[in-house]
């Protein structure tokens, strides 16, 4: 019999507590190597769409914020295309799509500064609410944790095709950002506990 | 035939989320199952990142920190491999950030404290980008193993962390590199973290003398392996499926 042969996908380790030293240098006091940190930008004057601020804490089993904790969002943009890859098309050239932020030392909060993504299809061609797809990383996380965050108030999640194949429907809550305040969206991601935060092996 | 879904993980090769003794992640591991899904447009698509953001000197650690003509101490090396995916195929493009403890064990970073020193010409950070066959390759010291607080003795194997973007954003992956004959390895409660000794021989470069520039740097080779896609050859994707 011929073999089948595929090669493994790297193991995951930990980023560790120390993540910052390369993902965002400037961030952790390492300056003069990279002009900016990676991610930190990802709108400018010309992006199309609404304005929105996305903010959280992720907090560990004991309620804890974790205070070493890196995030990364990929989203499309505000016609619900993204910016690379997309076989649609290329996004707006004004927005990333991607954005990168570490939690302040002190509460663990990390905020992006982006625009409300547009609908996106399913593979099947109906529409996803408008989601961003989320990436945790920290000290004490062996894999990089994969979720998404949708909107309050959406009348697309109901229906939405991802949305709707989780069995604990009760659970669903826990994938939809709060609005703090008008434009700011609260997304706290809980890893453990009564609330914990729906992950994704995807 | 175009890219299709990402290939599934294989969670049994990556590393326990909850692993009692690396201590951290007993209350930062997700207790419920995750959510297994096929990937859609938002895993399968991600940022890409041109050459010309990187500076001259972002793939040499010795000097992007140094102050003019002064260089960081240390063993120099030279790490270089492939980005690849499961299929085998490079990944051109592939950005790839990596950060490291000085040559005594030390981070640059403000909540470390082990008692060894900072070098004032080393910085810790660099990154690349893979060429069109997926090769990389970058300049730097061998860092130091350190203790660090779990167990009241534990020191990490000398490593070097990489986070690497491919084309999709489904496909980022954060791991660490070790080196060939460290006897902290096979010691470490991170490093056991991932159970098939095969896995873990996945991330220990080899030393490589036919790439080692004499009289100046050892070279060591590590490959990465991305996750891989389905070609959409008869994918059916009926409404519902
Ligand atoms: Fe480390």
């Amino acid at each position: 019999m011929q073999k089948l042969t595929p090669l493994k996908e790297s193991p995951s380790q930990t980023a560790g507590p120390y993540v910052h030293i390369g993902c965002v240098p400037n961030f952790c006091g390492i300056t003069g190597v990279y002009d900016q940190d990676l991610g930190s930008t990802m709108v400018n004057d010309q992006t199309k769409g609404e304005r929105i601020t996305v903010t959280g804490t992720v907090f560990d089993g004991t309620g804890t914020p974790l205070k070493d904790a890196l995030v990364e969002i990929w989203q499309a943009d505000t016609d619900g295309i993204y910016k690379t890859g997309d076989p649609r098309g290329a996004g707006d050239p004004n927005f990333t799509g991607w954005g990168r932020a570490a939690g302040d030392y002190d509460t663990g909060i990390w905020t992006f500064e982006t625009i409300k993504p547009g609908a996106v299809p399913f593979p099947d061609g109906r529409m996803m609410a408008p989601h961003i797809a989320f990436w945790i990383v920290a000290r004490g996380i062996n894999i990089g944790l994969q979720t998404r965050i949708y909107f309050p108030n959406d009348p697309m999640v109901a229906n939405d095709p991802w949305l709707t194949r989780i069995e604990h429907q009760n659970r669903v809550q826990t994938l939809i950002a709060k609005e703090a305040s008008p434009a700011t969206f609260q997304f706290d991601i809980h890893l453990q506990g009564p609330d914990e935060t729906i992950f994704f092996d995807v | 035939m175009s890219d299709g879904p990402l290939f599934h993980r294989d969670r049994t090769w990556h590393p326990k989320p909850l692993s009692p003794d690396y201590k951290t992640s007993v209350v930062r591991s997700p207790q419920k199952a995750l959510l297994s899904m096929n990937t859609t447009l938002s895993e399968e698509t991600g940022p890409v990142f041109a050459h010309d953001m990187l500076g001259e000197l972002d793939n040499d650690l010795i000097l992007n920190f140094a102050k003019p003509g002064e260089m960081a101490l240390g063993q120099r090396i030279i790490v270089h491999g492939r980005v690849l995916d499961e299929n085998g195929r490079g990944v051109p493009g592939a950005l790839l950030e990596f950060w490291q403890a000085n040559a005594g064990g030390r981070y640059r970073h403000a909540k470390e404290g082990y008692l060894a020193p900072l070098d004032p010409n080393f910085g810790g950070c660099g990154r690349t980008i893979t060429d069109a066959d997926g090769q990389y390759s970058f300049r730097t010291i061998k860092p130091g193993a350190y203790p660090w607080p779990n167990g009241v003795n534990d020191w990490r194997p000398a490593h070097i962390h990489f986070s690497v973007f491919g084309r999709s954003f489904g496909q980022r992956l954060i791991t660490q590199m070790y080196f060939e004959g460290d006897p902290l390895i096979p010691l470490c409660p991170i490093v056991r973290t991932i159970s098939d000794p095969e896995a873990v021989a996945q991330l220990i470069a080899p030393l490589d003398m036919n790439n080692t520039v004499p009289m100046d740097a050892r070279a060591y080779t590590f490959d990465i392996v991305l996750r891989g896609r389905r070609s959409t050859m008869f994918e059916n994707r009926m409404e519902g499926n």
